[in-house]
């Protein structure tokens, strides 16, 4: 038996090995084939392991994330539909323009710091992308210099790709200068130092802190209110966006940082899903007045709470 | 071919990490692992990225003359550290500890301290009574500064009281309406990124 086992082991595996050198996909057929050798050998190590497929405890945040889901794609359908949607004017995103613009009049250059809590696959630093992408594609057609430091060579080399194609789009990519997009430390308080020292010997203009920041929030802000560039912040920390609130000139508190890439670029199928957000809002509002309510009613009702 | 992929590619890993969540089972676990171990492979790999590009940046400056003490210090500590820990090991007593203790930990412990006169400078401009939201936020701060002193118990028990119910009613209501606006901000632009409407990460493409 183990014979005729290993037999078809090895008749599989070069049936497959046949498949892949003879696909157009070798390189995504052969990094799923690694893959599922990986899950399975993890599978295995784990075979003692619960076997049910779903887990009851979860159940209110998927029906709460099959509700949110259902409407996205109801905004997206409207939008596809022939829907006109706008938003709301957000002080801070308008305020670009005049950052850029007063770098561009002074000559300094444009400080833009993603923070240093966040790596890529965080939804800040996702939003910090879209209007990175923004106000390179202002600074390319201005000819402005942007100086990008970061904590993540991750996010490294992604901002170097929205920025160099923010210049490719803007019809100016002999201004793009891949140097100003760097790695310095992983360190927070490395970070905050080397970008501290930046802002103190070249003086930008203008400073952007637009990302996820941890205690380096209020260093980065008070150095660039020091040396008077208008300052545009936004994050998710509650805790970091009151030092933002006093230390810079606009702020974009909650959800408008994640509106941004909808503000700026005016494309429709994002703005659907900040629509998404507003009605989802109203949900949750409503669902807060009732518990409260009921909970004022019967204060042993525990239904509203998860 | 080069846009679809990654979108596809994306898609399937945000369907499968979701699903994952509200699953127990070994395979939905082992995904979870597995994706995981993979992204600290690639992780590592960048991170030699970025000293390249660090080594590189900095001598191209060096070069030029631009900031050279500095970028000096950088580059020596990101050789020194390294020759340390193979020389001597990483051991409790070993040069390598010497340096991150006795140069490292200060050097970070100087830029956080930092951040105390900063709060007082940016407390000093925050908190000027220009207009009346100014003057119910300076009035917030002194109730709750006051209150948090231990002293102020001492002299009234109401102090502490009125500090705990700014703090846990009207400024975690204020709080957690953020909050919901920054949850429901994450989640939509997940989607966009899963569904592939957000593509700004693909070069904008």
């Amino acid at each position: 038996m183990p014979c005729q086992e290993n037999f078809l082991l090895i008749s599989v595996s070069f049936a497959v090995f046949i498949i892949i050198m003879s696909s157009r996909l070798k390189a995504p057929l052969y990094l799923l084939l690694l893959l599922t050798w990986e899950v399975s050998s993890v599978y295995a190590s784990e075979s003692g392991a619960e076997v049910r497929w779903f887990d009851p405890a979860t159940l209110p945040t998927l029906v709460l994330s099959i509700i949110a889901i259902a409407v996205v794609l109801y905004t997206i359908r409207l939008v596809q539909s022939g829907r006109k949607l706008s938003i709301r004017e957000i002080p801070g995103l308008k305020a670009v323009e005049e950052a850029v613009g007063r770098a561009t009049e002074m000559g300094s250059p444009i400080l833009y710091t993603p923070g240093w809590g966040g790596d890529i696959q965080r939804p800040t630093t996702i939003a910090s992308m879209n209007i990175l992408s923004s106000v390179a594609e202002k600074t390319a057609h201005y000819d402005c210099r942007l100086i990008y430091p970061t904590h993540d060579p991750v996010i490294m080399a992604v901002a170097q790709e929205v920025v160099k194609e923010a210049h490719a789009k803007a019809g100016h990519l002999d201004r793009y200068r891949a140097d100003d997009i760097f790695y310095i430390s992983s360190s927070q308080f490395g970070y905050a130092a080397a970008v501290d020292g930046f802002i103190s010997r070249t003086k930008p203009a203008s400073v952007f802190l637009l990302g996820t920041f941890e205690a380096e929030s209020l260093i980065l802000a008070e150095t660039a209110n020091s040396i008077g560039a208008i300052q545009i912040a936004g994050t998710d920390s509650t805790i970091q966006l009151a030092f933002f609130i006093v230390a810079c000139d606009y702020t974009l508190i909650g959800e408008e940082l994640f509106a941004a890439s909808g503000y700026l670029s005016q494309n429709s199928m994002i703005l659907s899903s900040v629509k998404a957000q507003d009605i989802l809002k109203i949900f949750i509002g409503l669902f807060i007045v009732i518990a409260v309510i009921w909970a004022t009613l019967d204060p042993s009702s525990t239904w509203w709470s998860f | 071919m080069q846009q679809r992929l990654p979108i596809a590619v994306c898609f399937i890993a945000g369907v499968l990490m979701f699903l994952q969540y509200f699953s127990p089972h070994p395979v939905a676990r082992a995904v979870f692992v597995t994706i995981n171990d993979y992204w600290q492979i690639i992780f590592a790999f960048t991170l030699l990225v970025g000293i390249a590009a660090f080594v590189k940046t900095n001598l191209k400056q060096i070069s030029r003359g631009k900031d050279t003490p500095y970028r000096l210090i950088g580059l020596a500590g990101l050789v020194l550290m390294p020759v340390l820990a193979l020389i001597g090991g990483i051991k409790i007593d070993s040069p390598f500890q010497w340096a991150f203790e006795n140069m490292l930990a200060p050097m970070q412990a100087t830029v956080f301290s930092l951040l105390a006169f900063f709060v007082a400078s940016a407390s000093f401009r925050g908190f000027r009574a220009r207009n009346a939201q100014a003057v119910i936020l300076l009035a917030a701060a002194l109730v709750v500064l006051i209150g948090r002193v231990p002293i102020t118990e001492m002299i009234s028990e109401t102090f502490p009281k009125i500090t705990f119910w700014v703090q846990n009613y009207p400024s975690m209501a204020a709080r957690r309406g953020i909050l919901i606006g920054i949850g429901l901000g994450s989640m939509t632009t997940a989607l966009r990124v899963i569904l592939g409407i957000e593509r700004t990460y693909l070069r904008g493409e």
